[in-house]
């Protein structure tokens, strides 16, 4: 019993509480992968995931398949609803599991743990985004495959490399800006989950997930200025079926790229910048850290 | 221990601006022997303080008006003590501990950990403690308890093989051997207490908070976990708990010293004994003899002596085989006379049970009513001055009554066996 009681023998609690840059470095990244854990663990022991993400999903997608077949559309708009549908999953993960995830962390008294523990609450966060990333990852490559093998979309891909890289730019926006909802919805307390349900039909339209977000003009432009998934869907379209017309009206993917870069900067920062001034409300008024408000 | 050698140290001239301790007038030192960091506040004949808090007071912004969790309390509990915060809900001890584990801010006035201010040394604080609340629903149900204290383990910063090791050798300490492998979400309340504990120890801390920690705990699982605290601060010297809680069993077994706090002010503070001494006007003792010629009325008689009466009659068609007396004292010392006199009257001692006040008496005589009162009276301050619109469909809190606290009605005395 006696070793279970002393893990790391320190002098002093003075001596304790002085941690190295290193010491600090690694609790941060182990926090990430730490949290992270729970979310990648709970896809491998619920399997219905497979129903409700992958079925489902493929269900509206191919919808918009039929509509398509039936107007005799242009065949890359198959690819178009297919690359939509498979984007699907990181939206419903952003907006459902990262901006709600804090207010739900608080609700089951899990928040104070966190503030009460040495990391830095960042890392809380990014370890939220990675584990999600991780699930709606395996979701959207689940249905992009079964999609493109019953409808048999043909991708005509000549920048691999810019189309990854868009990929991964589009995912570190998105993932920032839901960094920024998540202390935001904690702030607004209940009304984060009328928000929610506010905010998807609208940003699953301006964001063109079914259709080039260009048809939509000034808005799609809006949309490519705020919205991290309709800029990186739009340049991954692009990229995905270089060899067909794609609508004009946006920029190219490189510039869309370069979107992506300063969205990921100042998600980033601004996700930080609003979770401190959470922390500090928090202590200040009481209110956020506390189960049952 | 050798005394510190202190040198007075200027903050503003250090770090540009006044700190709280300044603020508040206070001297600060700064230690430059025993390996402290510069800035530690010390006071100039010990070590830092475990807890050092000055004028604390916390005000919640609601409406219609502001609620005063906290009035001006001072506190200084020394490293390795176990010091005990008693009082009904809505005293202030939730409001008390949240600041002091940097949750929350104070109003007014200054609080230290261990030298560190809680206001502006908050990731240093938050190295040397960890936290467990009564009830506490921490964690994700899909995860089992290994997996669950894995992860927490990574909050605290463990490299993940020395987190899996040290969360085993914590199961095994904690009694979980068997829910191991087990889903968080089908525990018992009493196997996630459990839990819990081994979640806050898993950073070795150097002072653990805990609020109410046996709150909705059978007989046994409440046993198990003081039993747990104790067997965790034994280990190494220095190691402080802050204990709040209302039951006052719970209190007086467990702790040193204890404040009793009502309203948000202490009302009385000081070891379980001397509270008691403070309501124990006389002494009060059951003594058992063989026989006692002449009856209580000899005892009576004695200097000293201010009642002695038969205790209660013993059931219809006992024989009676030894006589019971009830005796109250000027003071213990007068209990000689009282053995003397038997003594020469023949008598033999066989019992003798010193009857003393509770800690609920202490309670009752200091701010005139119980706990119990107090808990239908009064809604809980910290819940209600932080609850708001979105708290009327929250689910009550589990206040599932200690049946350790069944046996002690507001003024009744415990009795304590002393010599036979």
């Amino acid at each position: 019993m006696s070793t279970a009681f002393v893990y790391r023998a320190t002098a002093s609690p003075q001596e304790a509480a002085v941690w190295t840059r290193r010491q600090i470095l690694m609790t941060d990244l182990r926090t990430i992968v730490g949290r992270a854990y729970p979310r990648v663990r709970g896809m491998a022991r619920e399997k219905s995931w497979v129903f409700f993400e992958v079925l489902l999903p493929f269900l509206a997608t191919s919808a918009f398949v039929f509509v398509y077949r039936a107007l005799q559309a242009p065949p890359e708009y198959i690819g178009f609803v297919v690359l939509g549908g498979a984007m699907t999953a990181f939206w419903l993960n952003v907006i459902w599991m990262m901006a709600q995830q804090l207010w739900w962390e608080k609700s089951q008294g899990n928040l104070e743990l966190y503030f009460a523990a040495p990391m830095n609450i960042m890392s809380v966060l990014f370890g939220m985004a990675f584990g999600g990333f991780i699930m709606a990852s395996t979701r959207a490559a689940a249905v992009l495959v079964v999609a493109t093998v019953v409808y048999q979309v043909a991708f005509a891909i000549d920048q691999w490399i810019l189309l990854i890289a868009v990929f991964f730019l589009t995912l570190a926006a998105l993932y920032g800006l839901g960094m920024v909802l998540a202390s935001l919805f904690l702030m607004w307390g209940r009304e984060a989950w009328h928000l929610t349900q506010l905010l998807v039909e609208p940003v699953y339209f301006v964001s063109g997930l079914n259709f080039p977000v260009a048809r939509l003009g000034m808005l799609g432009s809006l949309a490519i200025a705020i919205l991290p998934l309709a800029v990186g869907l739009d340049a991954m379209r692009q990229l995905a079926f270089a060899d067909s017309a794609y609508p004009l009206g946006t920029p190219g993917p490189a510039v869309e790229a370069l979107i992506l870069v300063a969205m990921t900067v100042v998600f980033t920062l601004l996700a930080r910048w609003t979770l401190k001034t959470l922390e500090r409300r928090a202590r200040q008024e009481g209110r956020l850290s506390v189960r049952w408000q | 221990m050798t005394a510190p050698e202190l040198r007075l140290f200027d903050f503003r001239r250090t770090f540009g601006r006044r700190t709280s301790s300044q603020r508040t007038g206070r001297a600060v030192y700064s230690a430059s022997l025993n390996g402290r960091p510069r800035g530690v506040t010390v006071s100039a004949e010990s070590q830092p303080l475990a807890i050092d808090v000055r004028g604390i007071r916390r005000v919640y912004a609601t409406k219609p008006q502001p609620v005063v969790a906290l009035q001006g309390v001072d506190l200084q509990v020394e490293p390795g003590e176990f010091f005990g915060l008693l009082g009904p809900n809505g005293a202030g001890k939730t409001t008390l501990i949240k600041i002091l584990t940097t949750l929350l801010l104070p109003s007014e006035g200054t609080a230290h950990i261990f030298g560190f201010d809680v206001v502006d040394q908050t990731k240093q604080i938050r190295r040397i403690m960890n936290m467990v609340a009564g009830g506490e629903q921490s964690g994700y149900g899909i995860l089992t308890v290994r997996e669950q204290l894995w992860m927490f383990s990574q909050f605290y910063g463990l490299p993940s093989k020395d987190g899996w090791r040290r969360v085993d050798e914590l199961i095994e300490a904690v009694g979980l051997d068997e829910q191991r492998e087990q889903r968080v979400s089908t525990l018992s309340t009493g196997q996630r207490q459990k839990m819990n504990f081994a979640r806050g120890l898993l950073n070795d801390p150097w002072i653990f908070f805990l609020d109410e920690p046996t709150l909705g705990l059978d007989v046994a699982a409440a046993r198990s976990v003081r039993e747990l605290v104790l067997a965790w601060k034994a280990a190494v010297p220095g190691r402080t708990v802050l204990l709040t809680t209302h039951y006052m069993a719970e209190a007086d077994e467990l702790c040193e010293r204890i404040a009793i706090v009502d309203h948000g002010r202490i009302l009385a503070l000081g070891t379980p004994d001397e509270l008691k001494r403070r309501v124990q006007r006389e002494s009060v003792f059951r003594i058992e003899v063989d026989r006692l010629d002449g009856g209580p009325a000899t005892l009576r008689r004695l200097p000293g002596v201010l009642s002695a009466a038969a205790a209660a009659a013993q059931a219809e068609g006992q024989e009676r085989q030894t006589v019971e007396v009830n005796l109250t004292l000027a003071e213990d010392s007068v209990l000689s006379t009282v053995v003397s006199a038997l003594a020469e009257r023949g008598s033999h001692l066989l019992a003798l049970r010193k009857s003393e006040p509770s800690l609920e008496d202490v309670f009752v005589e200091l701010v005139g009513r119980g706990f119990d009162e107090e808990a239908l009276d009064e809604t809980d301050v910290e819940r209600d001055s932080i609850d708001h619109d979105d708290s009327d469909d929250a689910p009550a809190p589990d206040r599932t009554p200690d049946p350790r606290n069944t046996a002690h009605e507001p003024g009744e005395r415990e009795e304590q066996e002393a010599v036979v």
